[in-house]
């Protein structure tokens, strides 16, 4: 199998103790995992036997953010979605899925990095799995543009889901964009019918495709690989028409008003599972996928696989037609 | 003095036609004022500089139905302001001065009627109400419009009009893009022809989605038509962008339509290209 440097694992995520990003609202966390690692340094040096203080304040620090994470706002959520640290496709793929063959290419015009996909297994099963990459250090976020994908991009979704479809491998997404890419050759290269074309051809398959939104789940650019039987979301991630930035500086005339934006346009997980928009919701390790990225990334292989396994077997026809008859239901 | 003006229109007894306002419009491309009836008469296109203004579904069946008549398709019935949603302003009355502005309940209707003699549907998307904006209702009208014209074995014809999705329905807004692209599909299977016609302004998600799926593609003259607008563009990528770009005239050299083709010419070219698509029982 070709290796892609873009594709394989970094090794381990090194001294995250003390690489960790922490977000603005986890401030008050970051002081207590502080003030425990410099009490440890303490009582490795022998001076003090301050084992229970440790102890204390490391109940305390756990407690806090799991009360933190299980009250996080839409914006709070936002910024966890979009977290660095997070899991991205390649992680997942190297997480969950066996025997990962890439393919490139949209046989037109180039190969779009901001989305990668190809042949694999998940749990033993084959399937075509594709979603946006955004990359996690400078170089790779600009090899990956953000995983903001240009036509070319949702050409190649496109081909490759046409493709899993004439050998039958369902498709499994994975969707973590800010959005589909803004720019002159895009627009130049019809980024609107591009995505349009993959919607529909979302919905032509008959095989099954399950979609997780695992980080940002960003408008058109989205939806273009999420028009799914299932629609899997992770706990903390978003999936929203608009970046709360953007409603805010239309509908508030300032983008400093996007927390607002984001609680009023419910982009949570819970709330869209309740507007029917999503099926399930991924529960996420306490702290966000980003603290304990192997469980989080397992977590999504079960979810995806049972998944796959209830849509198992269920005629190609059937598959497609209730696939169409959820999204006509939508929002009645 | 605005709002002067809506409040005085609003008032049933004093004619609309008296203000200075109404009198006169200003086109929005050359700014030539012109008297609104010539303006009118000529289709809402500039005598001046032929700029293709802006016109609601009302004037559009009037223009391209046979013998001035048609049958509007009654507006299906959605669940309202499913997000409670609210900004400076709350949805609910958002959609109560778009109502009373355009007398429309939403910014989608379909028409049935003949054009030179051939069934039609006709679906026009208002961008007076509320920019056009895509959200429930006009998801399930369009829905409904499609599935009128397979009862009617007759072709499914679109006008755009849209800043893109209702924000003010979050991600319910958003999943009308597959929805409607259900519907086309449809239609398809139906073997029924699918017709776009983009007007101006038509951008965001419904270009990304039935706007740019038609069997074919029309725009009216120098109509703007984007996936995402100049502004954001040019905040991305700080470069100026060519003049012409995201008009008809630029997606038309880069492939995106079939033809531009003027107001005037709308209904001889939908008559012909009905003629040589409609089902064969039906075909001139």
């Amino acid at each position: 199998m070709p290796v892609i440097p873009s594709l394989t694992r970094p090794t381990g995520r090194l001294n995250r103790a003390t690489m960790q990003h922490y977000l603005d609202f986890e401030k008050p966390i970051a002081d207590l995992q502080a003030r425990v690692a410099e009490l440890r340094t303490t009582a490795d040096s022998g001076s003090l036997n301050i084992d229970g203080e440790v102890k204390r304040l490391e109940a305390k620090s756990e407690k806090m953010l799991r009360d933190t994470y299980e009250r996080l706002t839409p914006w709070q959520k936002t910024q966890v979605a979009r977290h660095p640290d997070r899991p991205h496709f390649k992680d997942y793929v190297a997480g969950f899925v066996e025997d990962f063959m890439p393919l490139a290419g949209d046989r037109g015009f180039s190969d779009d990095l901001a989305i990668i996909g190809g042949f694999g297994r998940i749990h033993g099963r084959r399937v075509l799995v594709m979603g946006h990459e955004k990359g996690d250090n400078t170089e790779s976020r600009l090899r990956h543009n953000f995983g903001m994908a240009k036509p070319e991009g949702y050409r190649k979704a496109i081909r490759l889901m046409k493709l899993a479809d004439r050998f039958g491998l369902p498709v499994v997404t994975l969707v973590d964009t800010p959005g589909a890419f803004p720019g002159i050759q895009a627009e130049e290269r019809a980024q609107a019918e591009a995505i349009a074309r993959s919607t529909e051809t979302c919905l032509q398959l008959k095989v099954p495709i399950v979609a997780a939104i695992v980080g940002e789940g960003g408008s058109g650019g989205a939806i273009a690989l999420s028009s799914a039987n299932t629609v899997l979301m992770f706990e903390h991630a978003i999936y929203s028409v608009i970046s709360p930035e953007g409603c805010a500086s239309i509908l508030w005339r300032t983008a400093d008003k996007a927390a607002d934006a984001a609680e009023a346009m419910r982009i949570s997980a819970p709330e869209l599972k309740k507007l029917g928009v999503i099926d399930r919701v991924v529960a996420e390790p306490v702290g966000g996928a980003h603290r304990e990225p192997d469980a989080a990334i397992a977590a999504l292989g079960k979810a995806i696989s049972d998944e796959l396994g209830k849509l198992a077997g269920v005629s190609g026809e059937k598959i497609r037609l209730k696939r169409r008859a959820k999204f006509l239901d939508m929002g009645k | 003095m605005n709002w002067f003006n809506n409040v005085r229109n609003r008032i049933p007894f004093i004619s609309k036609r008296s203000t200075e306002d109404t009198l006169w419009h200003k086109c929005r491309d050359c700014n030539q004022m012109v008297f609104t009836k010539e303006y009118e008469e000529n289709l809402s296109v500039c005598p001046e500089c032929g700029f293709h203004g802006r016109i609601g579904p009302s004037a559009r069946f009037l223009q391209l139905f046979d013998d001035m008549s048609w049958e509007e398709l009654p507006a299906p019935k959605v669940k309202e302001d499913p997000l409670k949603f609210r900004d400076q302003k709350k949805y609910v009355d958002r959609l109560k001065a778009a109502r009373s502005a355009t007398g429309e309940s939403d910014a989608f209707v379909n028409a049935r009627g003949q054009i030179k003699g051939q069934d039609a549907v006709i679906g026009v998307q208002d961008f007076a109400f509320m920019g056009g904006s895509m959200g429930l209702a006009v998801g399930e009208t369009f829905v409904r419009g499609a599935r009128a014209a397979i009862e009617a074995q007759c072709p499914y014809i679109v006008f755009t009009a849209s800043g893109g999705a209702r924000m003010q329905e979050g991600g319910l807004s958003l999943m009308q893009m597959p929805k409607m692209t259900v519907a086309v599909e449809e239609l398809r299977e139906a073997g029924l022809p699918y017709i776009v016609v983009l007007t101006d302004p038509t951008s965001g998600g419904v270009m990304a989605s039935y706007a740019m799926l038609g069997d074919i593609q029309i725009s009216e003259p120098k109509a703007l038509l984007a996936f995402t607008g100049r502004r954001v563009i040019e905040n991305t990528i700080r470069e100026k962008l060519p003049d012409n770009f995201q008009s008809a005239e630029y997606l038309l050299e880069h492939g995106m339509l079939d033809m531009i083709v003027e107001r005037s010419a709308l209904r001889d070219t939908l008559a012909q290209l009905i003629a040589f698509l409609a089902p064969s029982k039906q075909a001139a």
